[in-house]
């Protein structure tokens, strides 16, 4: 396969939708921080599943192997993605399917409220889906006047709730069972008003609630986890059969998918259903895994599309650096592992995709020089857990580190960077020149503690130094050097020993 | 230009330095030959694991073991093509569901349970494989009514899921089930059953 560039290159376009963050990450997470309700449910979550994990990962005696595999079957998908999405499109279009290519979220929500409307109906179900939270499609659909109901048991719990999802995999993980029963007794019609938090009983008035609209929806939503190019299969991967319940049920499946999600054929998804089940939940399989190629006659939906969307992936891919991170199977290992998440929990990234993977990909389909966004590449300690947890080995520190170099770079002559760094470099000089220079510097030490104030933490320091203070505290500089405590503590001592000898 | 030309060129363009991507190392295990009793408990060990009940008959008892797992049900469903001599030769609770003649969702919701054959079983992960034939059915069938009874033959049973990939046909509408509906959403305690079959029930039949 070649593809031979012709032309000038152009100019990469960046994405939008759920992606630009509000506020930058030091001040999200500083808030979040402080929810101390939502830290406990996260630590409790993150633990558990990656223990699972690494229990069933250690079952398999070619995970290195499957990793390799994985890896290299996704770089090989990036390097050939026109011809592959060409030769899906055939396959999916020969099968009875429709395809529709989708530039950014604007024109990806367009194309599915216009589909819906073809169907005359102002109610559709939906499979939890990443890229149609990436754009928004619930909220474009509401201004459309059609209501989206979400069926998977968490983004329920989030629907309900007027909340945000804060994890990839389990979107409710921020809250317990008690928030979770409360949510319903307020938010769910026809609830057993002695409701208790036993989470069977919680999800048994989920399925009561969404049964009657699965039994009669016309059009169903979802997203896909991988799609074949040389059948035109696509696959979608859950848990509780509400999946099933859409992909089955209803007369029109409108399927909505990054290009990025492409797999050569059917002895690459072997590898994936092996590595990405594994990885997320820590279950050997999850429960329910569908495949459908096109429309089958008498089986399921015989309105099939599928929306192909860019939204910033063509950008990302034109950063040789950072492209890797399209290689991405949202498994949300990397969470699970990360000790930022565990702490700051998925809202403080701001945007769709949280976590380490969502601290490059995120930058990376909106561009660095998004204001708010440039400061996620700065929220990792660079501990490289994700790295190692990776299933498709997303080298995520070493991508972390190059976007922070692109942050600085495109921020230099804006904001006078230089004269300040030289000015602090040239007193540093100066001050460890000679020890009575750094001398006469320490005697100030008494008015650090003071600036810190009662609480004995310096928060904000001025100028360029402000960066350090963004994501930490500066504890109150002692009341004395060392050098003064030395003097005061050990000459006598030392003047003994002399003696002694 | 369209869309798609515009979305093509734009990959293009981006890849333009994109250096030549190294071949696919397929090292992993792709192959076994374990002996069939064993097989046959790593598969019952898994599927134990994910909560569903498992039976291991020679196919002589296969009719006995079905109509025990079935006697609660007060209808059930079978697919056209399933094998009558598993059945009683009357039974006023099933309901046949065949091309041309399908039954209705709401006909499906009012069905106790469901009985089907499969097509191929990876006893490393305990996954059923169904796909759409004959003894299988349409998908909807296996989905809506809450228990659901899997006949899985021996010599459909393999250890690896290449070994699975192999023998499957991927334009069939496939539906992989690893033991019954399960969600993990609130403080990621398992709960067996949603919306899918609350209950499954798996029959391995040897000599089949």
């Amino acid at each position: 396969m070649s593809n031979v560039f012709m032309g000038m290159p152009t100019l990469p376009v960046f994405g939008d939708g759920n992606l630009h963050i509000e506020e930058t990450f030091p001040t999200a997470a500083h808030r979040e921080l402080g929810n101390t309700q939502m830290r406990a449910n996260l630590r409790h979550a993150t633990h558990t599943i990656r223990d699972k994990r690494l229990k069933v990962v250690a079952e398999l005696p070619d995970w290195e192997e499957l990793r390799d595999a994985g890896s290299a079957t996704k770089n090989l998908v990036m390097a050939n993605l026109p011809a592959l999405l060409e030769e899906f499109e055939k396959n999916f279009t020969a099968r009875g399917g429709i395809i529709h290519w989708a530039r950014d979220a604007h024109e990806a929500n367009s194309i599915v409220a216009g589909l819906i409307k073809e169907q005359n109906t102002t109610e559709v179900v939906k499979v939890k889906s990443m890229a149609t939270q990436e754009i928004g499609l619930n909220e474009y659909l509401e201004e459309q006047g059609i209501s989206a109901f979400e069926t998977d048991l968490a983004e329920l719990i989030v629907q309900l709730g007027h909340d945000k999802p804060s994890h990839i995999l389990v979107p409710a993980i921020h809250k317990n069972r008690t928030e979770v029963r409360d949510i319903f007794l307020a938010e769910m019609p026809n609830v057993d008003p002695n409701l208790t938090d036993e989470p069977r009983l919680l999800a048994m008035a989920a399925r009561e609630h969404l049964r009657r609209k699965f039994l009669s929806a016309k059009v169903a939503i979802s997203g896909a986890n991988f799609a074949l190019a040389d059948s035109g299969t696509l696959a979608v991967v859950e848990s509780e059969g509400n999946g099933r319940m859409c992909l089955t049920l209803p007369e029109t499946l409108i399927t909505v998918m990054g290009i990025e999600k492409l797999l050569p054929g059917k002895e690459d998804l072997e590898v994936f259903m092996q590595l990405l089940p594994r990885s997320s939940t820590g279950e050997r399989m999850n429960p329910y895994t569908s495949l459908w190629t096109g429309v089958t006659e008498g089986d399921g939906p015989q309105n099939v599309h599928l929306v192909l969307m860019d939204n910033g992936r063509t950008a990302a891919l034109a950063d040789k650096y950072g492209r890797t991170a399209l290689n991405c199977i949202r498994c949300s290992a990397c969470m699970n592992v990360c000790p930022v998440y565990e702490r700051t929990g998925g809202h403080a990234y701001g945007s769709t995709y949280p976590g380490p993977i969502g601290a490059i990909l995120t930058p990376l389909l909106t561009g660095i020089t998004s204001e708010e966004n440039s400061t996620l590449p700065y929220a990792s300690s660079l501990c490289g857990a994700c790295y190692d947890a990776c299933p498709v080995k997303i080298n995520i520190p070493e991508i972390l580190v190059h976007l922070r170099g692109e942050d600085v770079d495109s921020k230099r002559g804006t904001k006078k960077l230089p004269s300040q760094m030289d000015l602090m470099m040239k007193g540093g000089s100066w001050a460890f020149s000679s020890g009575k220079h750094l001398g006469l510097l320490e005697k100030g030490l008494p008015l650090g503690k003071l600036a810190a104030g009662r609480d004995k933490k310096i928060k904000a320091l001025p100028g360029i130094a402000a960066g350090w203070t963004q994501s930490r505290d500066i504890p109150a500089p002692p009341s004395q050097s060392f050098r003064d405590w030395w003097k005061k503590d050990h000459t006598p001592v030392a003047a003994t020993n002399k003696q002694e000898k | 230009m369209s869309a798609k030309e515009e979305i093509l060129s734009r990959i293009t363009s981006a890849l333009r330095d994109a250096p030549a991507p190294g071949p696919v190392p397929r090292e992993y295990r792709t192959s076994s030959d374990m002996p069939e009793a064993e097989l046959i408990e790593l598969l019952v060990d898994r599927l134990e694991d994910y909560k569903a009940h498992v039976d291991v008959v020679d196919l002589p008892q296969l009719p006995t073991t079905i109509a025990e797992r079935l006697k609660d049900a007060t209808s059930f469903v079978v697919p056209h093509g399933i094998d009558t001599t598993w059945l009683p030769a009357a039974d006023a609770r099933r309901r046949i569901d065949a091309p041309g003649a399908v039954l209705s969702v709401t006909e499906l919701d009012g069905t106790d349970a469901v009985l089907t054959s499969s097509a191929v079983s990876i006893a490393e992960s305990g996954t059923i494989v169904l796909d759409g034939s004959g003894d299988q059915g349409r998908r909807a069938i296996s989905l809506v009514p809450d228990h659901h009874v899997c006949v899985v033959p021996v010599s459909s049973i393999v250890r690896l899921l290449p070994e699975a990939m192999a023998r499957m046909d991927i334009t069939r509408p496939l539906t992989w089930i690893s033991g019954p509906s399960a969600t993990s959403d609130i403080e990621l305690e398992r709960v067996e059953g949603v919306h899918g079959p609350r209950q499954l029930d798996v029959i391995i039949v040897k000599g089949l």
